[in-house]
């Protein structure tokens, strides 16, 4: 069985904070990490090839630098890892990018692609869902258990608002996946020794064919058109006093407003 | 890259370095040099003192791509049903669709699966000019690829200038696929959408960086504009059981599948309809320390006749259960009053919380940013607080 894992670099958004006087994002000294949902991905593909043989591919777009996050799932255990990186890639919304990324993954071959429910930069959960139809193959979105893995078959239970529905599907398929589906392994030992001389492929536009129009920003539907901080409330009112003129404060603003 | 820097003009400052929020600026050879991970959206462009940051050729649509966008007129909101009965989240879709449709002086038109007549006259009761109902037994539960394939040959068929779904497991769940068929963009979770006086283009505000920063997105070369809102984000229009409309049967023809769901398994969380329902609630974060700390929120719930909500680290923690968590990977509730103790106001967890009428921020920290939101604020500790505050309650409504 091959298996394909869409994995994201991004940086530590609990990490990110606005600067109050120029209100801009502060991201020096912000780590970059493999997105948190996408390590729970990589797990659950481990998991299978465990059970079914095979081998699990790790699949990336970005820059250069998101080698480092290549080179820390291969020490989980993967067996390759892909770095799809081009200038023409740069600045793709969700639409671009799952172009890019259904095209590299028609170049390797899957019966199971794996992705996170979504990155926590953008926190768009499109990516997966829309590769996916340009795979032209199924998809089944947050995936919280897998009870199932035949050669042709998977089923699965989705994560829905107040409870699961169980899903089954035909091979090949895409899944997104929620932390509760498992809990990720950590790097051994013999894995970071062997993610030090991993040979990381590398795949440029033209390596997988790709329409330079449907590109990058170029190709991406959705612009930015420009970014702010959150606006904050002014008018607020602090209840001084020792605990209990405190409270008698708030119960004389709570019958106020009529709440009681 | 549509945004470059002039090097002859530019003096190496490195002003814009800090201002670009997605890193995209680094320094070569003493000049500022734009790389791969802009995002063109310009902040640099405003704080350069040199003027050496410029906007490239954007390309100018063609006539004819110009032409097929005005062909796009209206405002269709996907109108989410379950068990039959349409949720909240599309009636709060139809008010905002409803004010878009107005100023663009456009038609709002409803889309329903898997549900019938009785609920498409509700949708018209709620804003729709038209509504377009596929009652087939098939759609009855979600299943991705009916789903997308169908909602994919309205648009086609209805030329929505704009498409507006819930951002529920559903929504967000098919839509990419629809707007990956229709070559066209979609935003997810808009907190605003507005149309530019100008262009008439949908400006979309989302959050982005788990809320730290809000941005402004544009689908301005392609239609239809799409866009997912979260449950509660938006307010309900009108209600007008006056109001008629056109009901337009369609069927779900040649429409095949390869996902099937077996089963649904409800799961007990009486509590998240609650939380989502709620008139009052009060939440804990970290601050309550635990057991003892959630027994004073359960029991200030009780006496105001609210519910229990949640912070991530006080459900981390394991004090509280995950269906309670408000924020971004939570649940997003507007309440009429919000009560916030021993949270310190992350803005992931503003995000879900702050369209509360009322907020109320109790922490012993005067500078936790949750004073920034708050209506009333008190600091002081909660384990004061918090006793005191449920026995004055209970003594004013002689509970
Ligand atoms: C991708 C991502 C998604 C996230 N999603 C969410 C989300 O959906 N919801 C969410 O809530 N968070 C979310 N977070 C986490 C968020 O960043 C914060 O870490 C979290 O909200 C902090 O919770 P807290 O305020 O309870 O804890 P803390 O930040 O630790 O604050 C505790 C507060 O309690 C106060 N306090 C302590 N003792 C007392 C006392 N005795 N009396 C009064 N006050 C006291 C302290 O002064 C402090 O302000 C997310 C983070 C990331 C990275
Ligand atoms: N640039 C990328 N390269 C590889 N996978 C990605 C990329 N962007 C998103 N994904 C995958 O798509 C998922 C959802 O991302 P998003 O739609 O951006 O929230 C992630 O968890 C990844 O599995």
């Amino acid at each position: 069985m091959n298996i394909i894992v869409c994995i994201k670099q991004v940086p530590d958004t609990a990490e990110i904070r606005i600067n109050p006087e120029t209100n801009t994002l502060m991201r020096e000294g912000v780590p970059s990490i493999i997105n948190p949902f996408d390590l729970h991905a990589i797990e659950a593909a481990l998991q299978i090839k465990e059970q079914k043989g095979g081998k699990v591919i790790v699949l990336t777009m970005g820059p250069p630098q998101a080698e480092t996050s290549l080179r820390e799932a291969v020490s989980m255990g993967v067996d390759e890892a892909v770095l799809l990186s081009d200038r023409a890639f740069a600045g793709a919304d969700t639409w671009a990018t799952s172009y890019t990324l259904a095209l590299a993954i028609k170049k390797l071959g899957a019966d199971i692609v794996f992705c996170g429910k979504q990155a926590i930069d953008g926190d768009t959960a499109q990516v997966g869902p829309e590769t996916a139809e340009f795979l032209d193959i199924p998809h089944i979105s947050y995936i919280r258990k897998i009870e199932e893995v035949k050669d042709n078959y998977i089923r699965v239970e989705r994560l829905m608002d107040e409870g699961y529905d169980v899903v089954e599907s035909s091979l090949p398929v895409l899944l997104t996946v929620v932390r509760e589906l498992n809990q990720p392994r950590l790097p051994s030992l013999k894995g970071k020794m062997t993610a030090k001389k991993a040979e990381i492929k590398k795949m440029g536009m033209t390596d997988i064919g790709a329409d330079e129009n449907n590109l990058g920003l170029k190709g991406s539907p959705t612009k930015v058109k420009n970014i702010f901080a959150p606006e904050v409330k002014t008018d607020r009112e602090m209840i001084d006093g020792t605990p209990e003129e405190q409270v008698d404060g708030l119960i004389k603003a709570l019958k106020g407003i009529k709440c009681i | 890259m549509p945004v470059v820097v002039k090097p002859e003009k530019c003096t190496g400052c490195e002003t814009c370095l800090s201002s670009c929020p997605f890193d995209a600026i680094v320094l070569k050879e003493g000049k500022a040099y734009i790389n791969e991970y802009c995002n063109a959206c310009m902040t640099c462009m405003s704080v350069c003192p040199e003027g050496a940051i410029i906007e490239t050729e954007t390309g100018a649509l063609s006539a004819e791509s110009r032409q097929k966008i005005e062909e796009y007129k209206d405002v269709l909101v996907f109108a989410e049903q379950k068990d039959g009965k349409v949720i909240s989240v599309s009636y709060e879709l139809l008010g905002a669709g409803r004010r878009l449709a107005d100023e663009l002086g456009a038609k709002l038109v409803a889309v329903l699966f898997g549900a019938g007549e009785t609920e498409a006259k509700e949708l018209v009761r709620w804003g729709a000019d038209r509504v377009i109902v596929c009652s087939a037994p098939e759609l009855e539960k979600f299943n991705d690829d009916p789903y997308s394939a169908l909602l994919a040959s309205v648009i086609e068929e209805q030329k929505p200038s704009i498409v507006l779904a819930g951002a529920t497991p559903v929504g967000r769940s098919f839509i990419p696929r629809v707007a990956a068929k229709l070559r066209t963009g979609l935003t997810a979770d808009c907190t605003s959408l507005e149309i530019d006086k100008e262009t008439r283009n949908l400006l979309q505000v989302r959050p982005a960086f788990g809320g730290n920063i809000m941005a402004t997105i544009l689908c301005p070369d392609y239609r239809p504009q799409m866009a997912t809102v979260r449950p509660r984000v938006m307010k309900k229009g009108e209600y007008n059981s006056d109001r008629t409309g056109d009901i337009v049967n369609v069927g779900l023809d040649n429409i095949k599948s390869r996902t099937k769901v077996l089963e649904f398994v409800k799961e007990v969380s009486e509590v998240s309809v609650n939380l989502h329902e709620a008139d009052i609630i009060v939440a804990g974060g970290r601050g309550i320390g635990g057991e003892k700390g959630y027994r004073m929120l359960e029991e200030l719930a009780e006496a105001l006749g609210g519910a229990v909500g949640a912070s991530r680290a006080a459900v981390d923690e394991g004090w509280i259960p995950y269906s309670r968590q408000v924020g971004q990977t939570g649940k997003t509730v507007n309440p009429k009053i919000y009560i916030a103790c021993g949270i310190s106001g992350a803005v992931q967890h503003l995000v879900g919380m702050q369209s509360s009428d009322i907020i109320i921020a109790i922490n012993k920290n005067p500078e936790a940013p949750i004073f920034n939101v708050a209506t009333y604020g008190i600091v002081g500790d909660l384990f004061e607080i918090l006793p005191l505050l449920t026995r004055k309650i209970r003594e004013v409504k002689n509970l």
